[in-house]
């Protein structure tokens, strides 16, 4: 895998070289620097942001970052109010780190594709994939944090005694089907972290291959793909990490109530 | 595109994003929030009992204007009651005055005709006495006859 080989392949090679992670290690134990450093990078800004605008919260007249900061708390705390009944410390949290942290992954899908690889090539890293979300190590971490929280959740409120037979016993109460319920609760409970790291992360990455597909246009026809395209993926960017939110807060929910 | 040790690196800076939202950037925002909140709701309370209080001492007000005018319009009446007996007292007085002066008056008049009456009676007497001495040509002792003159005089007054 060097560059002659991928500049040899022409435009199929600067897409793959666009879409290959600056990488360390073997096997298993590959670490991802980009994405590591990315999204460590942007989740520093996040909480450096809003930790500085909490410090100085105030009840009175709030000045305009910390109105902008309370939008997004209220947008959450409201969003959380709705689907979850029961009361949890850990919740709101958790929904706003997941909603500020994957829309600012998501956000990197807008610089223009070549300037952060330019950059890190110049200092010598060859390969760059800024756009944490196009990573699958990063979007099943999310998912399966969450996952862990699910069963975490479902232990601690329901019991291992509750949650066991409601594996067994859900959604047809009759012993002669419980392994055919064991079957159907294993899939649906695989299914969540699942299908919340795939649809990010299709999403993201279709984005991310379009934005390159239109990197490699013309430069005068770039603009009139590209500006829609980005106007277009800002609804996008903030959708998913909406989705990616309140699906979290539905499924920790229902992890809380009895069925 | 594989799962490898990237994931656990990604799960531990969740951990620690999550753990740092929840101790340090939540709780304070929340709070601010609620705070703001009750404030606003204090403030709206205290308007609305701002604005009852205020219908209430316009009310207020209102009976007391009323209360005034009824009081001044009673101290009208009786002034003018007052004045009218005054007036009136006054009318009477200045009759009774007027009265008096008149009976003085004539008192007087009566006086003063009582006088004129004794000096022409006087006057008439000695006229009398003088035609008399005239026609008798004859002296006549002022102390003999002041008996009859005395007479006729009387007979003259009560005449």
């Amino acid at each position: 895998m060097t560059t002659e080989a991928h500049a040899a392949e022409g435009s199929t090679g600067y897409i793959v070289h666009h879409l290959t992670p600056f990488s360390v290690g073997e096997g298993f134990w590959t670490l991802h620097l980009d994405t590591l450093f990315f999204s460590a990078v942007l989740g520093s800004l996040f909480v450096l942001f809003f930790k500085s605008v909490a410090q100085k919260a105030t009840a009175n007249v709030p000045n305009l970052t910390q109105s902008f900061v309370e939008m997004i708390i209220e947008f959450v705390d409201q969003q959380v109010k709705d689907s979850f009944h029961g009361k949890s410390e850990l919740i709101c949290p958790l929904a706003l780190s997941i909603f500020c942290w994957v829309f600012l992954w998501n956000f990197m899908d807008l610089f223009p594709v070549d300037i952060i690889p330019a950059v890190a090539g110049m200092m010598g890293i060859e390969y760059m994939r800024v756009v944490p979300s196009t990573d699958l190590n990063a979007t099943f971490a999310l998912s399966m944090s969450v996952f862990c929280l699910i069963i975490y959740y479902n232990l601690k409120i329901k019991g291992i005694f509750h949650f066991g037979k409601e594996l067994l016993l859900h959604p047809f109460n009759h012993w002669l089907l419980i392994p055919f319920n064991i079957l159907l609760n294993f899939v649906e409970y695989l299914a969540k972290p699942i299908s919340l790291a795939l649809r990010l992360f299709g999403n993201l990455y279709a984005g991310e291959l379009i934005f390159i597909l239109i990197a490699l246009m013309p430069w005068y026809i770039q603009p009139l793909l590209s500006f829609p395209w980005a106007v277009f993926h800002i609804l996008i960017i903030t959708l998913q990490a909406f989705i990616f939110m309140v699906l979290t807060i539905v499924y920790l929910s229902m992890a809380h109530e009895e069925h | 595109m594989s799962i490898n040790a990237t994931l656990i690196g990604q799960m531990i800076t969740f951990t620690l994003l999550v753990w740092f939202t929840m101790k340090q950037i939540w709780p304070p925002l929340i709070a601010a929030l609620e705070e703001r909140r009750s404030k606003i709701a204090d403030g709206l309370a205290a308007a609305e009992k701002g604005q009852e209080e205020m219908a209430l001492a316009e009310k207020r007000a209102i009976e007391k204007l009323k209360a005034a005018k009824e009081q001044s319009a009673d101290i009208i009446n009786l002034a003018q009651k007052r004045a009218n007996e005054v007036v009136e007292e006054s009318k009477l007085n200045a009759k009774k005055e007027g009265e008096r002066m008149i009976e003085a008056a004539k008192a007087q008049i009566e006086q003063e005709i009582a006088q004129v009456k004794e000096s022409l009676r006087q006057e008439v007497a000695v006229l009398a006495l003088k035609a008399a001495e005239q026609i008798l040509q004859k002296e006549i002792n002022k102390a003999e006859h002041n008996d009859i003159i005395a007479k006729v005089s009387n007979q003259l007054g009560q005449a």
